[in-house]
């Protein structure tokens, strides 16, 4: 799996780290997303599914 | 499809009113007529206050399509933005926005509600909750819930993120609740609004002299700066001091009404020391309960299409997140309240760049909240009959006036 996110896109809601906080953080400046690991391991691949999900700003893709 | 119908099959003097009465004995449940559009279609015309017909959408999935287009505007002052009512002034802020401005202005005051920084308020929310419950139960036995816990939680925490003085709370929550009200006058509505712009103005203008560490102090960097007007920093306070407390106060009054009438889950909620259990308790009472029932409001830019339905631009869009919410294409057998059940792609905060800022703050009270006051006052009990508990059939923001309880 690898993360993707879109700065621009990105209104800092904040969903993506409650799913994934592992993966996902938010900028100190603006609260927009900050991707901690582009490439996650495998037992957090549902939960970095469920950010996908979520994002309310499609933000977020998987390749 | 003739021109005269829409997709359900209404003709123009047939198109329903929204929005809708509820059920008599179903408080916690869409209105009928409301459910009934979304069996017959998946984009239908409704009639507003104002005599307008945009077109409202009925389905979790279109729902989400709608509110993530850039083709669809959340602009207020749009001439033909299908308004929840008239008189308020302004634009809310940047609520009431597209990007770029919306999301530069937005931006400002995202670093507050971010994850981290609401984790770091964790002691103080948890020491806000007790005190209340050391408070209520110290107190007058029964009691309404609503002013002795459910109001002055949130408002207690906002202004302290605010730096609002908590002892001004009967004057802002006064003039939210006339905001908000679907029957006051727009003139009542556009008065309320100037008094809070008026009262936080000079709040803004005291910080600039002596900025503090707090939210507003560091709206007060922005203006420094050139970057805000004092103008929109006091737009941006109404926004957050209005939507900081009422939002989470019909929350935690309305969720706790209907744990009261669903023992079972209730007593799995007080009984469990997961915390786990809490947090998905919270998506499921947003989900199921979706306090702003007024349903979200766009405009079309340009000519679109909506399920295979042909929008126009200039068209209104209604986009009422309490029928998305019951679904049943996103939650299997929606009707029933499952505090167990994968809920989290509820749309009770809206969706797309606008979806709710304050999210994170709202989820971190709900859940405390849900893991202190049912196990503190384990014999919490409805101190009336449920007929009579005066649920908010007049507000935007749903929720109950008062909730009589003892223990």
């Amino acid at each position: 799996m690898k993360v993707f996110v879109d700065e621009d896109k990105c209104c800092g809601a904040g969903s993506c780290v409650l799913s994934a906080p592992e993966v996902f953080d938010q900028r100190d400046d603006d609260g927009v997303v900050v991707l901690l690991d582009a490439e996650p391991a495998e037992h957090l691949h549902a939960a970095v599914r469920e950010a996908v999900q979520v994002c309310p700003a499609a933000a977020i893709t998987l390749a | 499809m003739t021109s005269t119908m829409d997709p359900a099959g209404h003709s123009p003097a047939e198109v329903p009113e929204y929005p809708m009465p509820r059920a008599e004995g179903c408080p916690f449940d869409p209105p009928p007529a409301l459910r009934e559009l979304q069996e017959q279609a998946r984009v239908t015309r409704v009639k507003l206050w104002d005599g307008t017909t945009p077109w409202l959408v009925t389905r979790h999935a279109d729902q989400r399509a709608v509110l993530t287009d850039r083709r669809v505007s959340a602009d207020m002052t749009h001439p033909t933005y299908p308004r929840q009512a008239a008189g308020g002034g302004g634009t809310l802020s940047f609520i009431g926005m597209d990007d770029p401005e919306h999301a530069r202005l937005r931006r400002m005051v995202g670093p507050a509600f971010m994850v981290k920084r609401v984790e770091e308020m964790r002691p103080m929310v948890q020491a806000i909750v007790d005190d209340a419950i050391d408070a209520m139960l110290a107190g007058p036995n029964p009691t309404d819930l609503v002013e002795a816990f459910a109001l002055p939680v949130p408002s207690l925490v906002i202004c302290k993120l605010l730096d609002v003085p908590y002892g001004d709370h009967d004057f802002f929550q006064a003039n939210s609740r006339t905001m908000i009200n679907r029957n006051s006058t727009p003139d009542e509505r556009t008065s309320a609004s100037a008094r809070l712009a008026e009262y936080l103005g000079a709040l803004v203008a005291r910080k600039l002299e002596k900025p503090g560490d707090d939210l507003l102090s560091r709206l007060g960097e922005k203006i420094k700066a050139g970057d805000l007007t004092v103008r929109q920093a006091t737009e941006m306070a109404v926004l957050l001091l209005i939507a900081g407390h009422e939002t989470t106060a019909n929350m935690i009054a309305l969720s706790t009404a209907l744990l009261l009438r669903n023992p079972d889950q209730l007593a799995m909620l007080r009984e469990s020391d997961d915390p786990a259990l809490a947090r998905s308790a919270v998506e499921e009472m947003l989900r199921y309960l979706n306090i702003t029932h007024g349903g979200r409001r766009r405009v079309a830019l340009e000519d679109l299409e909506v399920a295979g339905c042909p929008v126009k631009a200039g068209e209104g869009l209604v986009i009422p997140n309490d029928i998305a919410n019951r679904d049943p294409e996103a939650f299997p057998d929606p009707d029933r309240l499952d505090i167990t059940r994968s809920a989290r792609h509820h749309v009770a905060f809206g969706f797309g760049v606008h979806q709710c800022l304050g999210q994170p703050l709202a989820r971190l009270e709900l859940e405390i909240v849900y893991r202190s006051l049912y196990r503190r006052v384990p014999n919490l009990a409805l101190a009336t009959d449920f007929e009579k508990v005066p649920f908010k059939h007049d507000g935007f923001v749903y929720g109950v006036y008062e909730l009589p309880v003892s223990w």
